[in-house]
């Protein structure tokens, strides 16, 4: 097991994976930006440094600060959390070059994994259902020609990329062509790379992902599905488990599926393999995440599974069968709302004082959050202020509960998406299970005319 | 001719400017693009106009509410 590891993150996944370590009995380091000076987890660490400037690329995103707090501090583990270098196979490399080890995938599945058309057409291969996209295009005549054979609406997407980020949508060749260099500046900008492709647009599809764990002996195995196809700008803000209104049998040859390539390809540590459901049943294969997820939460209220010390575990060298001796079983039902510093009809971000922040505090509630009351919110980071996770006996009874609790929130000095979240888990549509990727829009943006 | 303030809907900073003083600009065409909490927010033009006076520059910090542009229309 590991004796000291480094948290190369901040906000509500430092403070869950810190927890994660005391209660394996790791020592660990806490690094904050001078935004986050301050911030409540930070006194759960054993040691916490002042890593940089609040910009992400002079502190979180920096590399060189970070190897050499590892080496200083004499870390044999770092934990990358989500997002920044979670999922940057240069900087694994480099942690476990210098004799530390990095929590997560081999190298080698994050830069598979990390390049969208090269772990379509390699998954492909190895018996994932995939959607209709092209491979990597060039020119604004290729372009043209592939949307013509995909069918509009299509989707201009960043090769490089993931997470929903620096997608946009085309309705036809006319905004095709005029927002061909808009996607390539995102893309480059966002993740370093300019490569684009398309991908034909399902209409009003589900979000459903598997989550997965694994060892480097071969040990495989799925921890149930997650819906999350309550999204705004691409990026989940309701997530639950199990996913409601669909055939479990249908469910259990889903996870099969999935958990037998993946498996076959000798993938290790943890991931989660993202799928859209069409409105017709049939699933393809979105992107793999080849880290800890945001919404880990609702799996491990699922399931009772603690499943960043799983992962720790996984990663100091136990095989799956000492990690869960027990065959994961699902229990209740699960949702998590994420609650984000912005407008709650536009979600523009709006950074601020959290000059009142109050969250509820009850058994039956679970809540992540790297902030307490009083802190600055700044433009620099992900608008994320915390996660409340329920679980409860069916899934009306889970909706019930996370609105009470929503409801209870007391947040002031910046605007956050309560409303929002309350009006979508009131919603007739939410309450009986007909959720797709765009219900968001539709509810938020019918109330608001 | 009436001059019109171009405010910022968010606080963040200036990611990138697209137009220069003088330029032609036509309604909802992109005058500059913000950058807050991780996401591109662009400013666009209420309306045909000339682009009188641009009040930021690239990477500077904007409140909500600040004026970053004036536009002749």
């Amino acid at each position: 097991m590991f004796n000291k590891v480094l948290v190369a993150n901040r906000g509500a996944v430092a403070s869950r994976v810190l927890r994660a370590l005391s209660e394996l009995d790791i020592k660990s380091v806490a690094v904050y930006s001078q935004a986050d000076e301050g911030a409540p987890y930070l006194d759960r660490a054993d040691e916490a440094f002042l890593i940089g400037e609040s910009p992400p690329q002079k502190s979180y995103l920096n590399q060189e600060a970070l190897l050499a707090l590892i080496r200083q501090t004499n870390c044999d583990g770092v934990h990358p959390g989500y997002g920044f270098l979670a999922e940057n196979s240069t900087f694994a490399e480099q942690v476990n070059a210098i004799g530390a080890h990095f929590i997560g995938p081999s190298p080698k599945w994050l830069r598979t994994m990390g390049h969208k058309t090269k772990s379509i057409d390699f998954l492909a291969q190895h018996g994932m259902p995939v959607n209709a996209t092209t491979a990597v295009l060039d020119s604004e005549e290729q372009f043209v020609n592939h949307a013509q054979q995909l069918g509009y609406p299509v989707l201009i997407k960043p090769a490089a990329g993931g997470g929903g980020i620096g997608m946009l949508v085309a309705t036809d060749e006319k905004s095709l062509v005029k927002q061909l260099s808009r996607a390539r500046s995102m893309a480059e900008r966002s993740f370093s790379s300019s490569e684009i492709y398309l991908e034909r647009q399902l209409t009003d599809p589900r979000h459903i992902e598997v989550q997965i764990l694994a060892d480097t002996e071969g040990g495989i195995c799925h921890l149930f599905e997650r819906d999350c196809s309550i999204q705004r700008r691409n990026q989940k803000i309701i997530e639950e488990a199990r996913a409601p209104n669909i055939d479990p049998n249908v469910l259990t040859d889903l996870l099969n599926q999935v958990t037998d390539a993946i498996g076959s390809i000798g993938y290790d540590n943890i991931g989660t393999v993202e799928m859209l459901r069409s409105r017709e049943g049939q699933f393809s294969f979105l992107e793999m995440n080849t880290r800890l997820q945001v919404e880990h939460g609702v799996t491990e209220e699922l399931t009772g599974i603690d499943i960043v010390q799983a992962q720790i575990r996984l990663a100091s060298g136990m095989n799956l069968d000492s990690v869960l001796p027990e065959r994961p079983r699902p229990n209740g039902h699960a949702i998590e709302a994420r609650i984000y510093a912005e407008d709650p009809v536009r979600f523009f971000p709006s950074p601020g004082t959290l000059e009142r922040f109050r969250l509820p505090e009850a058994p039956n509630v679970r809540v992540e959050t790297g902030y307490r009351e009083g802190m600055k919110v700044t433009p620099f980071y992900d608008p994320l202020l915390a996660k409340i996770i329920i679980n409860d006996v069916d899934r009306a009874t889970a909706t019930k509960t996370i609105i009470e609790a929503l409801a209870s929130c007391e947040i002031a000095g910046l605007k956050s998406n309560v409303p929002a979240l309350i009006t979508i888990l009131e919603s007739e549509q939410f309450q009986t299970g007909r959720v797709h990727t765009g219900l968001t829009s539709e509810l938020i943006h019918k109330k608001s005319n | 001719m009436a001059r019109q303030e171009i405010e910022s809907e968010v606080t963040g900073n200036v990611w990138k400017i697209e137009v220069s003083v003088g330029d032609q600009v036509d309604v909802e065409e992109t005058l500059m693009i913000l950058e807050s909490m991780k996401m591109e927010i662009p400013v666009e033009s209420p309306a045909a106009g000339k682009v009188a006076e641009i009040l930021v520059e690239k990477e500077d910090q904007v409140e909500e509410g600040q004026v970053v542009a004036i536009l002749e229309s």
